[in-house]
């Protein structure tokens, strides 16, 4: 009894794992479809997994097996938002791939599998256990990328995605390898501790901290490691790239700072520098090109490379202030990713893509409350306030100022710029120009509630962010308290 | 808080309120409720602000009306509100022009009427806010915010080359305001951790090449608003291009943003870059009156020629800033209401030809006296106050400005006096061509002259020009001690000898 009290950190995982097995078995069993009974089970599964995910929390930090599980406030708070943005995308994605014929059984067990390695990732404390959740994230999405096997694209892009994903995992595997050489262990504490006492090889662990950190800039997507972004995004199936869009990122935050700040904090000097080539580069690029492209999923891709480079910001600060802004800015831009990628979805229909910037034109006319939400999200990716996204950015910026880095933050307030270029196109298209077709909106209610929820969330939050910020700083916080 | 509720809560959220629910009303078809609407909530957001004036200390420099709640406490930030004898004026004018606004909007505006009106009263309720912030994150929030309604106005309701308009003010803007932040980031840190305004003013900023760089980060945020000289050039485009109401929100409301900025962040938080850099902005500023003035004269264009006209007037402004002393600052503060009733006013008048002829050319009138006689009355009035004449508004506050020039050179003053040569020539020569003469054309010779709507606005510009330009004491007398304070506070130095 004792014992089972003791992983309730890990209950949820647990229950995931148990309700992913059942899933899988019921859906064999019923012949529907439109799979409705398992979609709700999936929903169900999700929803239980955040009430058990709050009512096991606690305070403080607790290790399971050997140090190989943990479970701080910072992974709970991200397990949490992962969760809501995974039940999110199904609900935009759900009437977008019954119409394609991809809302299968498979579909949902690899979303679920997916989220369950991504928990994993989020609180793992050694490297084997952090490897073992990135793959079963990695998998899941390569195989749901290529679902759709008739589609000569998406099957291009799986490939893509499978390959380059593949050999940044081998980058990872190499740099922990040569971290197992230098400090003897593959716990994240140990090392730490390892490097802080000076009896590891200096140049050994340089030479592994940079094959982490390309690993890493390959997961995150950020320049010059981003060649699969626009191609993946643009290739999957909206809903994949809505998923591969969102609550990924999340994980990847956690992923970096369980590797770079628990890990390898004492090596900042090092690390610090190579983040600060990544992040002006990402946002140099993704600005840049993404003024370039026609097809809102490629946008959306360059965005989110330059949305990445200013995460880096963040983590590059090394302070608390600085991982709390990440992660403000993680889940900020998770929820303004949702809804551009929900906007997509809802715009589309049987047969036809509204991922081009055309399909935006005149969307005033045609569903002038579609096209307020969208212009929310649009001015909150730019970083106008009174949206959320210009907190997200206030917070980076503060942070780096803190640190002192100004001359970085005037380099990234300039890319902003560019990039607020691209993003006013959109609201231009929108209210400026005239529609090309005046086929009426078939909107699903379920999925035009969620994305007038998640519009909403993005303006409210911009005028009383203080909550999400306090969390976010506090959790990290927590979590770095040894 | 007095008479029981936050006055400057209700003015910068009543008219939001008011534009949400207009912008309820849903599609053209219940444009009339949504007109009447917008009235209603203008005339109430105007009637609010008048406790402001009538309930203001004028014997201290204090910020009065105080609201002081937590809003951000993560990083210090408060919703911190007040006004002192400096601010309290434009939040008067700018609730004054709402209702103008709407009403000059109310037949010309056809399509998209709900969206119309509600753009601009969420602009007015934010501009209140951008000259009634305390608190520096907040003031950049409005500020900001602001850019999202006058972006959708000029390009939705605007002419032929909107897009392109809308565009650059934007990007021009948000340029300018993006290095404002990265400045009020590192107040923030020098400061201690506060965004509050005031704390900045005494926040201690030892080194004058700190100072020199922030205090261009705040120009490139101000300076573009005003705007001045090399980066003026968003606002004839922006101009031309926007409806008739966009105009003058702009001439008469935004462009003031601008100079607010650099009285209450510039001057005040880095005294010392300032008086360093004094000769290039008053450098700048004379250029802008000498050379904007000689531009202005070359246009061919009615709503251009206004554009360039308010460019070289705002060049007094700050040169009344950069002068640093009362009169000059007096003087220009004066000379930022005026212009605003004077600006609005010429906006209207090119607006309402513009509705009749659908045409901003010069050469396409002539003669429109003997068909609008009552209009080319109330023309003559505000072309005459544009170009300073005794007795209008525009007198008072250019005559200041260049009093407070000669204490500090005289040559500054000779320059600028200029423009009451340059002024009234591009002002009386366009008068001349478009009112009077013999009937032009076909399209002259069909106009009817302004109704009662038009009349309306026209008189309580009229009252506002006139009441201004022969009694200004009831507007002068609210910002002196404020000014004085100002005045004494800009010579102590932050930098330790």
């Amino acid at each position: 009894m004792n014992y089972l009290a003791s992983l309730s950190p890990i209950y949820a995982e647990m229950f995931l794992l148990v309700m992913v097995s059942v899933i899988l078995i019921v859906d064999l069993f019923i012949v529907n479809y439109t799979k409705t009974v398992t979609y709700l089970l999936t929903q169900v599964a999700l929803f239980c997994t955040v009430l058990i995910l709050l009512f096991t929390h606690q305070p403080g930090i607790s290790h399971l097996f050997n140090n190989m599980f943990v479970g701080d406030v910072m992974s709970y708070v991200l397990k949490v938002f992962i969760c809501l943005a995974v039940m999110a995308m199904l609900l935009y994605s759900r009437s977008y791939l019954l119409v394609r014929g991809l809302f299968t059984g498979e579909f949902l067990a690899l979303v679920l599998f997916a989220t369950l390695g991504m928990m994993v990732m989020t609180s793992a404390s050694n490297f084997l256990t952090l490897y073992l959740g990135l793959e079963l994230l990695a998998l899941s999405l390569y195989a749901m990328v290529a679902l759709q096997r008739d589609s000569a694209i998406a099957t291009e892009s799986a490939m893509k995605y499978f390959i380059l994903g593949a050999m940044a995992s081998g980058f990872l595997l190499y740099g922990m390898s040569m971290l197992y050489g230098a400090t003897g262990s593959l716990d994240i504490a140990r090392i730490s501790d390892v490097i802080q006492n000076g009896t590891a090889n200096k140049s050994l662990l340089v030479f592994g901290l940079a094959f982490i950190v390309a690993g890493l800039a390959f997961k995150l997507g950020a320049v010059p490691f981003h060649m699969w972004v626009p191609d993946v995004y643009h290739g999957a199936p909206t809903a994949m790239t809505m998923f591969i869009g969102t609550a990924p990122k999340l994980a990847a935050f956690a992923f970096v700072m369980r590797i770079l700040v628990e890990a390898l904090q004492p090596m900042m000097i090092h690390w610090a520098g190579m983040l600060m080539i990544l992040a002006v580069l990402s946002m140099a690029v993704g600005n840049i090109t993404a003024i370039a492209q026609t097809n809102l999923k490629r946008m959306f891709a360059y965005s989110t490379i330059a949305h990445m480079g200013f995460l880096l910001i963040g983590v590059l600060s090394g302070t608390i202030e600085g991982y709390g802004a990440a992660m403000f800015y993680a889940l900020v831009y998770v929820l303004m990713s949702l809804g551009g990628f929900g906007m997509i979805m809802l715009l589309s229909r049987e047969g036809f893509e509204a991922d081009t910037l055309n399909d935006f034109k005149g969307l005033n006319q045609r569903s002038p409350w579609l096209a307020f939400m969208m212009l929310l999200l649009m001015f909150s990716m730019a970083g106008v306030p009174p949206t959320v996204g210009f907190y997200a950015k206030f917070s980076v910026l503060s942070a780096a100022v803190q640190a002192g880095h100004i001359p970085l933050v005037v380099m990234a307030v300039l890319f902003s710029l560019i990039g607020a270029f691209y993003y006013l196109r959109i609201v231009k298209l929108m209210y400026f120009d005239a529609p090309e077709s005046h086929e009426k909106i078939y909107i699903q209610p379920d999925s035009s509630l969620l994305v007038s929820i998640n519009g909403m969330a993005i303006l409210l939050l911009g005028i009383f962010p203080n909550t999400l910020m306090s969390v976010c700083y506090v959790s990290v916080q927590q979590s770095l308290l040894h | 808080m007095i008479f029981g509720y936050p006055l400057l809560s209700v003015a910068i959220w009543l008219p939001i309120f008011f534009g949400l629910l207009v912008l309820a009303t849903g599609n053209d078809r219940n444009a009339p409720l949504a007109r009447v609407i917008a009235l209603v909530g203008a005339v109430l957001g105007f009637l609010v602000t008048i406790p402001l004036y009538t309930g203001f200390d004028r014997l201290t420099s204090a910020m009065q009306f105080v609201v002081h709640d937590e809003w951000i406490s993560r990083f210090n930030i408060y919703y911190y509100l007040g006004v002192d004898g400096i601010s309290v004026l434009f939040i008067l004018l700018n609730s004054f022009f709402t209702p103008l606004v709407v009403i000059a909007g109310w037949k010309v505006i056809e399509k998209r009427v709900a969206q119309y009106m509600a753009a601009f009263l969420i602009m007015s309720g934010l501009v209140n806010g951008v000259f009634a912030a305390l608190d520096a994150m907040l003031f950049y929030v409005f500020w900001e915010a602001m850019l999202i309604p006058m972006f959708i106005i000029i390009g939705v309701w605007g002419g032929p080359n909107r897009v392109y308009a809308a565009v650059k003010f934007f990007l021009y803007t948000l340029l300018g305001s993006l290095l404002m932040l990265v400045a009020l980031l590192y107040l923030y840190n020098q400061s201690g951790g506060s965004f509050s305004i005031l704390e900045f003013h005494r926040t201690p900023l030892p080194s004058m090449a700190v100072q020199v760089m922030l205090f261009f980060a705040f120009f490139m945020a101000f300076s573009v608003k005003v705007p001045m000289f090399p980066v003026h050039t968003w606002l004839p485009d922006a101009h031309v291009e926007a409806p008739t109401g966009g105009s003058v929100v702009l001439a008469a409301i935004m462009l003031k943003v601008g100079a607010y900025g650099f009285i209450r962040f510039s001057m005040p938080i880095l005294p010392d870059a300032s008086h360093y850099l004094a000769p290039v902005m008053i450098a700048l500023s004379l250029i802008a009156v000498v050379y904007i003035g000689l531009v202005a004269l070359t246009q061919s264009d009615m709503k251009k020629l206004v554009a360039y006209s308010s460019i070289s007037h705002m060049g007094f402004v700050t040169l009344g800033f950069f002068i640093f002393n009362a009169y000059g600052i007096e003087g220009a503060l004066l000379q930022m209401i005026s212009h605003g009733f004077v600006s609005g006013a010429l906006f209207l008048c090119i607006g309402v030809l513009y509705d009749r002829v659908h045409s901003r050319q010069i050469v396409d009138y002539g003669g429109v006296a003997n068909k609008m006689p009552v209009f080319a009355a109330f023309f003559m009035l505000f072309a005459m106050a544009n170009s300073g004449l005794p007795g209008t508004s525009g007198f008072v506050g250019e005559f200041m400005v260049i009093m407070g020039a000669v204490k500090a050179n005289f040559w500054y003053a000779f320059a600028a006096a200029s423009t009451l040569i340059f002024g009234a020539a591009y002002t009386l020569w366009m008068y001349k061509r478009v009112i009077f003469g013999a009937v032009a054309n076909d399209h002259v010779k069909h106009l009817h002259d302004i109704g009662g709507r038009e009349k309306l606005v026209f008189v309580i510009l009229a009252l506002g020009v006139l009441g201004m330009g022969l009694y200004p004491l009831p507007f002068a007398d609210i910002m002196h001690a404020s000014v004085n304070d100002l005045v004494v506070h800009l010579n102590i130095s932050k930098i330790p000898n």
